[in-house]
């Protein structure tokens, strides 16, 4: 094995390793209730309500593209109709959910690693931790229970979204009536659908937030460190959505 | 009493500490001097267990601070103030909501909080600055502020990361004057710095870290004769020999 190669390996094992033990402390700290509990209600503003617009923004764009998308492949071979099933199928069991992470990955994963990298720099994170605190407590079991509480919450307006932006599509710019693609809406329908993608949103929550905050913590070497930082803490987060969606559908489906 | 017992610490491949060995005496205020990168602050961590050692260990009040775990390291804590050497004040927070942390922490309510914070406050100068935030104070005023915060809890020991590092004359003068009126409310220093007008005012120790290790402690009298030359250099500023400037060649 090359040297290189071995490096690269030694690298990602320690990171693994890394992983796995601030994970661990993270889960300890989950009984200083007294520590996290005050800053709960502030994080999950921060994360969730403030993160709606953009999240608004990706999920109609999906509804229109999906509307026109699906019409194309069904025009010709299965009825218009089944324009509203694909729609309402997709965005509730798998883009709504995975898209959503995707940019709340982006924008809450960033800000995060962002802010923890910043404050360990500039030994704000020691500061804390001679006041007493645990800083697992303080600064990442909030943010963690916050993006898993809000993460549905976002998600559940994407749905709701994504599904009325493919309707007004279909409506306005296909043939479609509102009666044909509510038919189409509820042809396949099941009440797991919404909360199957509730539940993968919830973990893609508390993945991207947890990946955030131990990038963060991570941070080395000043306004380089934390650019890398706040970068690995984006490709990570990525990274566990796409393996823990897998995971669902291999377990829930 | 804080007693440093043959620490030895190393970065890598870079070895910073090597078997480093000092007492710091109750109610006295002890500087560690030494060169930039020669572990001083690394030192300081290593006391509230901010940093583990390789071997070796720290002891304050007997207790050994390698072998606690969080919830005991939390209660030392309590009593070991700490003012980093660029404040490392929580930026997202006034003056106050820095100077209350700890408070809150430790359980008073908010009546003993507001006193505590005006109290400290009025001790290093800045009454009045409750409701600004760090960005809006100068350097000086920073560091003041993070001893405000130390004092608010009132620690049994105080640790000065480089306190008067990059301040104007006067603000350092300042700085000083506050560590020496700490000491005298009976609060144990332990201070670290290569400021010497610095460490010999506040100083009642002073111990040079050199390579890893204590070169020479003593009092300030003692310091100020020694006639180590590595202490001798370092005290008097002199630049190695190989750096001094060379003498002017005469025009051909």
């Amino acid at each position: 094995m090359s040297p290189l190669v071995a490096s690269r390996i030694a690298a990602r094992d320690g990171l693994v390793t890394l992983i796995g033990h601030r994970s661990l402390e993270t889960a300890r700290a989950v009984a200083d209730v007294r520590t996290w509990a005050p800053l709960l209600l502030g994080h999950m503003r921060r994360l969730g309500v403030d993160s709606v617009p953009i999240t608004l923004f990706i999920a109609v764009f999906t509804g229109i593209v999906l509307s026109l998308l699906s019409s194309y492949i069904f025009t010709g071979a299965v009825p218009i109709y089944f324009v509203g099933a694909l729609v309402g199928k997709t965005v509730m069991m798998e883009l709504g959910p995975v898209l959503t992470g995707m940019g709340l990955a982006g924008r809450v994963g960033a800000s995060i690693a962002a802010e923890l990298g910043t404050m360990k720099v500039t030994e704000q994170v020691d500061a804390l931790e001679t006041l007493a605190y645990n800083r697992y407590a303080y600064l990442v079991v909030p943010r963690v229970l916050a993006a898993i509480l809000m993460f549905p919450v976002v998600t559940a307006f994407a749905m709701a979204v994504g599904v009325a932006a493919g309707w007004a599509t279909s409506v306005n710019v296909l043939d479609l009536s509102t009666p044909q693609f509510l038919k189409g809406l509820k042809l396949f329908y099941h009440f797991k659908d919404i909360w199957f993608g509730l539940v993968k949103s919830a973990s893609f929550g508390g993945a991207v937030a947890l990946m955030g905050c131990l990038q963060g913590l991570a941070a080395t070497s000043g306004a380089e460190g934390v650019g890398k930082s706040t970068t690995r803490a984006v490709v990570l987060g990525c990274e566990a959505i796409l393996v823990l969606d897998a995971f669902w559908a291999l377990v829930l489906l | 009493m804080i007693v440093l017992d043959g620490l030895t610490k190393s970065f890598g491949d870079k070895r910073v500490l090597e078997g480093l060995s000092l007492e710091v005496p109750d109610g006295k205020n002890t500087v560690i001097i030494g060169y930039s990168g020669s572990g001083k602050s690394v030192t300081l961590k290593l006391v509230v267990g901010l940093l583990e050692p390789d071997a070796g260990r720290v002891l304050v009040d007997g207790d050994v601070v390698q072998e606690m775990d969080r919830e005991e390291l939390a209660v030392l804590r309590g009593r070991i103030g700490y003012v980093f050497q660029f404040a490392a004040l929580f930026d997202s927070m006034t003056v106050a909501g820095n100077i209350r942390l700890g408070l809150v922490r430790r359980g008073y309510d908010e009546d003993a909080i507001r006193e505590r914070t005006h109290e400290s406050l009025a001790v290093v100068g800045l009454s009045g600055t409750e409701d600004r935030f760090p960005a809006e104070l100068s350097g000086g005023m920073r560091k003041r502020v993070g001893i405000a915060r130390a004092v608010a809890l009132r620690p049994r020991y105080i640790l000065y990361d480089e306190p008067t590092t990059g301040l104007d004359p006067v603000t350092a003068a300042v700085m000083d004057q506050l560590m020496t009126r700490t000491r005298d409310l009976g609060v144990t220093g332990l201070v670290v710095t290569h400021d010497m007008r610095s460490a010999f005012t506040v100083g009642d120790r002073i111990a040079m870290l050199y390579q890893g290790a204590i070169r020479q402690a003593g009092t300030v009298e003692q310091i100020r004769a020694t006639e180590d030359p590595v202490v001798r250099q370092f005290i008097e500023g002199r630049p190695p020999a190989d750096l001094r400037p060379v003498a002017r060649r005469a025009p051909a």
